[in-house]
């Protein structure tokens, strides 16, 4: 296991290294000029070799690289060539919103995809099995954004229950009113990852209950329930969490989204108006923090991948 | 022929088949005739209600005919989807290719590669490209196509990798089969069961990537119609107009569900195959083991 361990971490080092190299390329080398797109359409060529310079363009790319991803690792993510923000200085204010959005969609999808998941595989002879999987296969066609819009036009406009958009200028400070900004957004993204997770769960549950060993467990005594429970969840759980892994990504680009659907302050708004801006020295930085995300918490996953399941534990 | 009777037989199959004709025919009635100019701004006619004043759908702030843009709309969501998957079909292919013909650390590379690449959301590649050359139907087709491709070439990797392990390649190799050869007549052919299910999701993806890329302002420019933009013009009078905020939504919603149904029942008619191939599999071990 520990072995396993350090091979992983290495390679997510390696991940992550490879993720820098080609967020870092792919806006340097694009053709495309950057000094160009800061300048504006107007500036002469010695003005543009000017901010070229300024911004340390004219250097070679492997000491720029290294500029960059030595700001990176002591936690310097990139500075606006607008306004002199900091992604740094912004990111705890915009992960207070962004990060309990995330978590709590995911805790949210989980709770809803799993008993609809088993149910829809046990009763899959029924017409409840057959409708909560039909339910499932229109939510993964829904528009994300759609389904947030959809929300607010019966909660927030019909029955006023919730706030459509915004989050309080105070942040957390003001708990009641945080939360109640974040019902609707975590209902969309839950709905929206809900709905494939429900699609896995099933398939997951299906499998298990046509092992051998689900038999053997009915031949001992257990009913059908009590079989599953002891013995065929656990053995279930284990492709859901590597698809959970792989969900990260969409969950990342949905909170995206959900945030501007709901005028959301978090790092996904930043990153919609720093593309707007083209403010690409932030944007550099935004895509690789979110990017070195989804591959940390894919990192994490595997790891409890092969937590819940023994027979991975002992493999390298 | 055959493919599609055997799609038609399922009923997810005949139901996608439906949604993605009725998206086709929007689009390609769109280029001959709208009921008005999608585009043209009448504000006089602003707000009118559905069945008022000739404009079935009615019109949105500006006067413009809702039926008239959620048509031209479909243009824009299929021509997308359509690039999108061509440049994943030939991305995940080379890349697939390339990790299984060529010495075997150069294909360790480029599966390593892949495997980060994936790690990209195909909304954060949009952005990236967004931000050097602003919004349009290019950096959307782009994203989603490397997006989707490097998804692609996992799994055409996977399939790759089996076929060659197989014996009619072993005995095509003996009767003296060059590599391209055997990649033409053996490989392709039997990989394209599994990449064609895996491009209609392509084409599911694209649909959304570009609804979604559009509402967040970084689609075709104006005066493209993209149902996206649509969603994201509408949102703020959604209390006023919720109607003209169901409609696109519902337009990209049956798309993404046509191409995801069709891509369930292409995969329930390739897996036919796959059984009779396996039957005749387990035919043949049986004679063997007689």
């Amino acid at each position: 296991m520990t072995l396993y361990v350090l091979r992983r971490a290495a390679l997510l080092v390696v991940s992550l290294l490879a993720a820098s190299v080609l967020v870092f390329l792919v806006l340097r080398l694009l053709p495309g000029d950057i000094a160009q797109t800061i300048g504006g359409i107007k500036a002469t060529p010695a003005q543009v070799a000017a901010v070229r310079h300024d911004l340390g363009l004219d250097r070679p790319l492997a000491a720029q690289y290294a500029d960059w991803i030595g700001g990176v690792v002591t936690g310097d993510f990139g500075r606006s060539v607008l306004d002199g923000t900091s992604v740094s200085g912004q990111l705890a204010e915009k992960f207070a919103v962004t990060g309990p959005l995330a978590a709590g969609a995911v805790v949210l999808a989980l709770a809803f995809a799993v008993p609809l998941g088993i149910v829809a595989a046990v009763r899959r002879e029924s017409r409840l099995g057959g409708l909560v999987n039909a339910v499932g296969q229109f939510g993964i066609a829904l528009p994300t954004l759609w389904v947030g819009l959809l929300l607010v036009l019966v909660f927030a406009v019909q029955v006023r229950w919730l706030p459509a958009q915004g989050f309080p200028v105070d942040g957390w400070a003001e708990p009641g009113q945080a939360l109640r900004s974040l019902v609707l957004p975590w209902l969309t993204l839950a709905l929206s990852e809900g709905a494939v997770l429900l699609r896995f769960v099933r398939s997951a549950v299906l499998d298990v209950l046509h092992q051998d060993w689900l038999r053997t467990a009915r031949a001992k005594g257990h009913t059908r329930t009590g079989a599953l429970v002891r013995h065929g969840l656990r053995n279930a759980a284990v492709p859901v969490v590597a698809v959970l892994g792989l969900q990260i990504a969409a969950l990342v680009a949905g909170a995206v989204v959900v945030e501007q659907v709901f005028v959301l302050p978090g790092v996904g708004q930043m990153l919609i108006t720093d593309v707007g801006n083209r403010d690409l020295d932030k944007v550099q930085g935004e895509i690789l923090l979110l990017t070195g995300a989804v591959l940390v918490i894919g990192f994490l996953v595997d790891l409890a991948h092969r937590l819940i399941d023994p027979r991975l534990r002992s493999a390298v | 022929m055959t493919v599609l009777r055997a799609v038609l037989k399922s009923r997810s199959g005949a139901v996608g088949l439906v949604l993605v004709g009725l998206l086709v025919l929007s689009a390609l009635v769109s280029l001959v005739w709208t009921p008005y100019d999608p585009t043209l701004a009448r504000p006089q006619d602003g707000w009118l209600l559905p069945f008022s004043g000739g404009h079935v759908l009615g019109t949105d702030r500006l006067g413009r005919d809702e039926l008239s843009q959620l048509l031209a709309g479909a243009r824009g969501t299929l021509l997308t989807a359509l690039l999108a998957a061509a440049i994943a079909a030939v991305v995940g292919l080379t890349l697939a290719l390339a990790a299984v013909l060529v010495p075997r650390w150069i294909g360790a590379v480029v599966v390593q590669l892949t495997d980060v690449l994936i790690a990209f959301p195909v909304l954060l590649i949009a952005m990236i490209l967004t931000a050097v050359y602003g919004g349009s139907t290019w950096t959307v087709v782009t994203a989603v196509g490397v997006g989707a491709g490097v998804n692609l070439a996992r799994v055409a990797r996977a399939e790759a990798g089996r076929v060659l392990n197989t014996d009619y390649v072993l005995a095509a190799h003996a009767a003296g089969s060059g590599t391209w050869r055997t990649v033409r007549k053996h490989l392709l052919p039997n990989i394209a069961p599994t990449l064609v299910v895996q491009l209609s999701l392509v084409l599911s993806v694209a649909v959304l990537a570009e609804a979604a890329l559009s509402f967040l302002g970084f689609g075709a420019p104006a005066p493209a119609i993209s149902w996206g933009r649509m969603l994201h013009e509408q949102q703020q009078y959604i209390a006023a107009r919720p109607l003209l905020v169901i409609w696109p939504g519902l337009a990209v919603a049956a798309s993404v569900l046509g191409f995801n149904l069709l891509g369930d029942g292409l995969r329930e008619a390739a897996d036919a195959r796959l059984r009779v191939r396996e039957a005749a599999d387990a035919g043949l071990r049986v004679r063997e083991a007689s």
